[in-house]
């Protein structure tokens, strides 16, 4: 009776670690703000925070990119999910803890947009998703971004050690502005290939899907059959294992 | 135990040969506390009887719950999740209910029913000569009866029926075809068909492919052949990808000025087994396939440089037509996706 007991407190156990954590992304003021004022302040910003890579004119560095036409959508991207400033060289920048106050990027954007045309971060009218069509979304998601972020946005792998991630904390506006840009190794999709009303449906589809039940529970970080079979093979297999072993057992 | 004494016997605890390691017998047989102890044995009497009411219970549970429980309502349950209560809790009761059960007879074994080891000997596989004997006997009398050797006319029709039976094959096997034709080597793709991005169906100008960009584009006339058709087969070939390159970063292409402006048409299937590959690294212009991480150059004319992948990613040759949007030259060069035996 006790070995039979060990074995549920151990099943319990095993079920426990695949316990998920939730955490929401943060919130940011949409549109380009270009007054003097922010651009004289995101330029100050610039030279103490960014600069020493960037170089004084944003003008690129032996180990960063020129920063001339990149646009304000890319800074609120990169700025605003904590990837720049970056932590520490590596294959690719990651989300991380962003350093800058929701003014400070609005300025950071200001400046870097000042300096040469490029992508706008999108206004609150362009970010507004409710009346996106959420079928083709769906198609438009599977047919240009399922192949490196899973076909729920888990993310996943790529090539020379970089990584697709996942979409799980990323603002509608950090995903409009992700397709606007092509930050690091992803693609551009911009306005011209991907419509505005085509990259809503997107955002639609993503945070449908994101916030859709399991009603299988247990969802096992949604990436499919990889994750699925673990668990069968560990906690499946390993709990036949147990009663096999209880029932092969000698009596005391 | 009187029915099987003769070929079943209490083994001989101790050991038959105790001086052979390689054949020490069993070990000594030790008593359960169940055997010595009639409260031990009473015990494991209430848990067995324990487990076979819950396994009466679990299934009149699982009856009511099934009857009362809507079945789209969600609850929150720990380690678990958000999850159906209809599911957690039929699948609960059934499981448990089926477990205790099974555990309930197999506590039952292991504590109250006898466990004295016992010893079978094998038996010779081959018969006796008497059973030998008579089965070729019995097979040799139905031979016999049958009159097989008697009725000339009647084995010699059997015979034929047997000869004409692989005749049903024939139809069966054609039927594994047609062969394919040229099917393989061609594609919808022509010359000034357009090319227009997927799902949406809109056709693209050369300024609007930014660089860096990538578009996963269908032939115009793609939707109109799957309703001619009625089915998906033209689209498991036309896919294909445009990306922009600055012109100084292409270093080959599979044919002369292939490209439009620094736009270079390839297309999705991979070489390999055919998964689609758009898995695209705007840094590399590389294009790496999800299913065994073949990765294509397409700065160098969509050369392999890792991966399974035997063959170059096909390019396909565009232009613009008279309005300025983008459109093929022709088909593909060369068959896309997989090789098959008769690509050469």
């Amino acid at each position: 009776m006790a070995s039979f007991l060990v074995l549920f407190v151990g099943l319990l156990v095993m079920g426990g670690l695949y316990a998920g954590l939730t955490s929401a992304g943060t919130a940011s003021a949409a549109g380009t703000d270009d007054s003097p004022q922010a651009i004289a302040k995101g330029r100050a910003l610039f030279l103490e925070g960014c600069a020493s890579c960037h170089g004084l004119n944003a003008q690129g560095g032996s180990n960063a990119p020129t920063l001339i036409g990149v646009g304000a959508a890319s800074v609120d991207f990169q700025v605003g999910t904590g990837r720049m400033p970056l932590a520490a060289p590596g294959v690719q920048a990651k989300r991380g803890h962003v350093s800058y106050t929701q003014d400070e990027i609005s300025a950071l954007a200001a400046y870097v947009a000042s300096l040469a045309p490029g992508p706008a971060i999108p206004s609150a009218e362009e970010l507004d998703f409710e009346q996106a069509n959420l079928q083709q979304g769906g198609q438009l998601f599977r047919t240009n971004c399922a192949q490196c972020h899973n076909y729920n946005g888990a993310g996943g792998a790529l090539a020379n050690g970089q990584a697709a991630p996942s979409l799980k904390d990323a603002t509608p506006q950090q995903m409009f502005t992700a397709m606007l840009t092509g930050p690091g190794a992803m693609p551009v999709f911009a306005n011209s290939t991907i419509a505005v009303e085509d990259k809503q449906a997107i955002i639609k589809y993503i945070t449908t899907i994101r916030t859709s039940p399991n009603p299988g529970g247990m969802a096992l970080g949604r990436v499919g059959p990889v994750s699925e079979g673990l668990f069968l093979w560990v906690v499946g297999l390993g709990a036949v294992t147990g009663v096999a072993v209880w029932i092969g057992a000698k009596t005391s | 135990m009187s029915h099987h004494s003769h070929d079943l016997e209490p083994a001989a605890h101790g050991g038959e040969h105790p001086d052979n390691p390689l054949a020490p017998g069993l070990p000594q047989h030790k008593l359960r506390r169940t055997d010595v102890d009639p409260r031990a044995a009473k015990r494991a009497e209430r848990q067995i009887s324990l487990m076979f009411v819950i396994g009466t219970l679990a299934p009149i549970v699982f009856f009511f719950l099934y009857v009362y429980i809507p079945g789209d309502k969600l609850i929150l349950i720990p380690f678990i999740g958000q999850t159906s209560a209809s599911n957690f809790f039929l699948g609960m009761t059934m499981g448990v209910g089926l477990f205790c059960v099974g555990a309930g007879a197999i506590h039952w074994a292991k504590k109250l029913m006898p466990d004295v080891e016992e010893v079978a000997e094998r038996h010779p596989i081959r018969g006796t000569d008497e059973d030998r004997a008579t089965a070729v006997a019995h097979f040799n009398e139905g031979v016999e009866d049958s009159g097989f050797g008697q009725y000339k006319l009647i084995r010699r029709t059997l015979l034929g029926a047997l000869a004409a039976t692989p005749l049903f094959a024939v139809p069966l096997l054609k039927d594994l075809g047609p062969m394919p034709g040229d099917k393989l080597r061609n594609t919808l793709w022509d010359k000034d068909i357009r090319i227009v991005s997927d799902v949406t169906l809109n056709p693209l100008k050369p300024s609007d492919i930014p660089f860096g960009g990538l578009v996963s584009c269908v032939p115009e006339n793609l939707e109109k052949v799957e309703e001619e058709t009625g089915n998906l087969n033209a689209r498991a070939k036309v896919p294909v990808v445009l990306v922009r390159l600055r012109p100084d970063e292409i270093r080959a292409q599979q044919g002369p000025n292939w490209d439009y402006q620094g736009i270079l048409c390839y297309s999705k299937i991979c070489t390999h087994v055919g998964c689609p590959t758009a898995l695209y690294d705007q840094k590399a212009h590389t294009l790496l396939c999800p299913c065994h991480q073949s990765t294509f150059d397409l700065a160098d004319a969509g050369h392999v440089i890792f991966g399974p992948a035997a063959r170059s990613m096909p390019q396909l040759a565009i232009t613009v037509d008279s309005e300025g949007y983008l459109v093929a030259r022709g088909d593909f060069t060369q068959p896309i996706g997989p090789s098959f035996w008769e690509r050469g």
